[in-house]
């Protein structure tokens, strides 16, 4: 199938059409809108059932009890739909039924802005539910990497009875480039064993997140942990860029993965040896390669569209085997090319250690450029 | 007749397990689950049934009930069997829910699964309080009436007036059939089987939305006896809550059950 000029929102709508999604259930918010806009056109075509909740809180228990009959069901909805879904999305997590779940982030904390952030990496990485879960996070870069992430999403969900989210922020919801998306898949006929589906012939299917004895629950619990160790060992993504012979690794994801690489490209020339470390898989974290990285390089700058969320894992795993920088914009800014560079060539000129938290510095210089000092 | 031909006349229905229940004694919930486990099985569609319990009192509910079952976060349930039913349509949907469940954290997604018309039954327990919180102010609470949360009697002008369920959804055009009946005495109980198979036989025929709002009694969070809690329910809640068939539809009207 060829490349076509596909705007990001559409194009994942798409690809879950096309990994065979029976469900999908969502209440309109910007910038994540026109994926709904798409499912409500080619939802009903195809015979699939499409709903337009009263709420986020509503959306995420259509896609909790259609989850339950075993068909490849999901949403997509932007940061506070997102808060109203985690009571729902701990729930599908503590029943072990698979779901997907789409994040195009934006400005925030609370009403914030439409703009593309990626303020939610605690929330939704670190769990964002109550109780003892761990969700898988995808976080493309690109619209193609999201249409291929979308199906991967669908995959795990179903290997490890999982919720999957997958990541976006409002550039990549927005932004057209050219995209080739898969062929349609096959829908299965077969549900899976643990589904209701009505019990004929067999006895009762009962899916519930209650274990009132404690002991159940830390059987649960367990249970939960131990998949989620398989899942780090099976699942961990990333990619690298300019990697091989790098003094400097800037780790990176999405969005801010991607202006960074322009940025690689400009300073390499300028004869500076940086490269990227983009993690595909936020949870589970590639920390063994990340750990790989910090013997090789001699400087770590973290960049990201908050305020040094993912910073956090970088220094759990660099365990100041290397001194670590960070520089991030906040509130719904994409930082540009030229800003990065910039970044760059600081930090290959800065011989200090850095002391104490890493944000330190960079909120002065922010403070600096963006109130102009006063 | 001879003893070879000695018949069944009472027995425990197919769609319940003979699980002993974790109820109080003198509730209600006994007697609503049987009445849904008696129709589900005389109308033979045990197999295809999913049920959706709540929070509450009958969280447990699909331990009782013989039949898939999900268990849905407080309120949630009509949201949870809308997912079911649109993507199972050909099954048989129904959520089970208290007073604090449906009409409170929960009137969201009842009132929009009403005007959706979603294809699925509720059936409604309205005991006018939180029964597994033990015994706190419900928005089905009758006025003046003392609970935990509201010690002093509920004070309408502080804590506002019972919420009429039945009276609410009827006026949802996407409404099949919405009735409030009693369970206070065995007159009352056949009349809200009879409603318990004219709600389903609503979603069977693909009529819209059915609910059958049952007044229930809670003896122990009332602190009355099983049969001062069921006089309780005919001569302080039925006025308060009228029965009466609230939303029929016309194709129900004729039909012999």
């Amino acid at each position: 199938m060829a490349k076509e000029l596909i705007k990001g929102n559409e194009a994942f709508a798409e690809a879950a059409i096309r990994a065979g999604v029976e469900g999908f259930f969502g209440y309109p918010i910007t910038p994540s809108t026109e994926f709904l806009e798409h499912m409500a056109k080619r939802m009903p075509e195809l015979g699939r059932a499409f709903v337009q909740a009263e709420s986020e809180v509503a959306a995420i228990n259509m896609v909790y009890g259609a989850a339950c009959t075993g068909k490849r069901v999901m949403t997509a909805s932007s940061s506070p739909g997102l808060s109203l879904m985690m009571e729902g999305i701990s729930y599908i997590a503590g029943t072990e039924v698979p779901v997907v779940v789409i994040n195009v982030m934006r400005g925030g904390p609370g009403l914030g802005n439409i703009s593309p952030s990626q303020g939610d990496y605690y929330q939704m990485v670190k769990g964002g539910g109550h109780g003892d879960y761990f969700p898988i996070v995808l976080a493309p870069a690109s619209v193609q990497e999201a249409i291929d992430n979308i199906a991967l999403a669908f995959d795990l969900a179903e290997k490890y009875r999982s919720v999957v989210h997958v990541i976006a922020d409002g550039n990549m919801g927005q932004m057209m480039e050219p995209a080739e998306l898969p062929p349609m898949r096959e829908i299965p006929t077969e549900s899976p064993p643990w589904a209701v589906t009505g019990a004929k012939g067999r006895d009762p299917n009962i899916l519930t997140s209650i274990y009132i004895d404690p002991v159940d629950e830390e059987v649960t619990d367990l249970r939960l942990l131990k998949r989620w160790k398989e899942v780090e060992k099976n699942e961990v993504r990333y990619e690298e860029y300019e990697m091989e012979d790098a003094e400097i690794a800037i780790v990176a994801f999405g969005t801010s993965a991607r202006v960074t690489s322009s940025a690689i490209h400009d300073a390499r020339e300028e004869g500076i040896k940086v490269g990227l470390f983009r993690p595909i898989t936020l949870a589970p974290y590639p920390q063994k390669r990340l750990a790989e990285i910090a013997e090789q390089v001699e400087r770590i700058l973290v960049i990201e569209m908050n305020s040094g969320m993912m910073l956090d894992d970088v220094q759990r795993v660099v365990q100041g085997r290397v001194p670590i920088e960070f520089y991030g914009r906040m509130g719904g800014i994409t930082p540009l090319p030229g800003e990065i560079l910039d970044e760059i060539r600081r930090v290959a000129q800065n011989e200090d250690e850095v002391e104490g938290d890493p944000r330190n510095e960079w909120m002065a210089r922010l403070e600096k450029s963006i109130l102009g000092g006063k | 007749m001879s003893n070879a031909e000695i018949q069944v006349i009472y027995k425990r229905p197919e769609s319940l397990t003979d699980l002993h229940t974790t109820y109080c004694p003198g509730c209600t919930h006994g007697v609503a689950h049987r009445l849904v486990a008696e129709v589900i099985d005389e109308m033979g569609i045990r197999e295809k049934v999913i049920g959706v319990a709540p929070v509450g009192c009958s969280v447990f509910a699909y331990n009782y009930f013989n039949m898939d079952f999900v268990e849905a976060a407080h309120g949630r349930a009509p949201a949870m069997a809308t997912g079911i039913k649109r993507v199972l349509p050909q099954n048989t949907v129904f959520t089970y829910q208290g007073d604090g469940d449906l009409a409170s954290i929960g009137m969201a997604e009842i009132m929009h699964a009403a005007a959706r018309g979603e294809n699925i039954t509720v059936v409604f327990i309205n005991n006018a309080i939180y029964g597994m919180t033990g015994g706190q102010m419900a928005p089905t609470t009758l006025p003046g009436m003392k609970t935990t949360s509201s010690p002093y009697g509920r004070d309408v002008e502080l804590a506002g007036y019972p919420i009429k369920m039945a009276e609410i959804l009827s006026v949802m055009e996407g409404s099949g059939y919405v009735v409030r009946r009693s369970l206070h005495d065995a007159k009352h109980i056949r009349q809200a089987k009879k409603a318990i198979r004219l709600a389903f036989e609503t979603q069977e025929r693909g009529l819209g939305f059915s609910m059958v709002e049952l007044l229930s009694s809670c003896p122990t969070n009332w602190g009355l006896t099983p049969q001062k809690a069921l006089e309780f329910v005919e001569e302080r809640m039925v006025p308060v809550f009228p029965l009466g068939d609230y939303k029929v539809n016309a194709e129900l009207e004729t039909l012999k059950v």
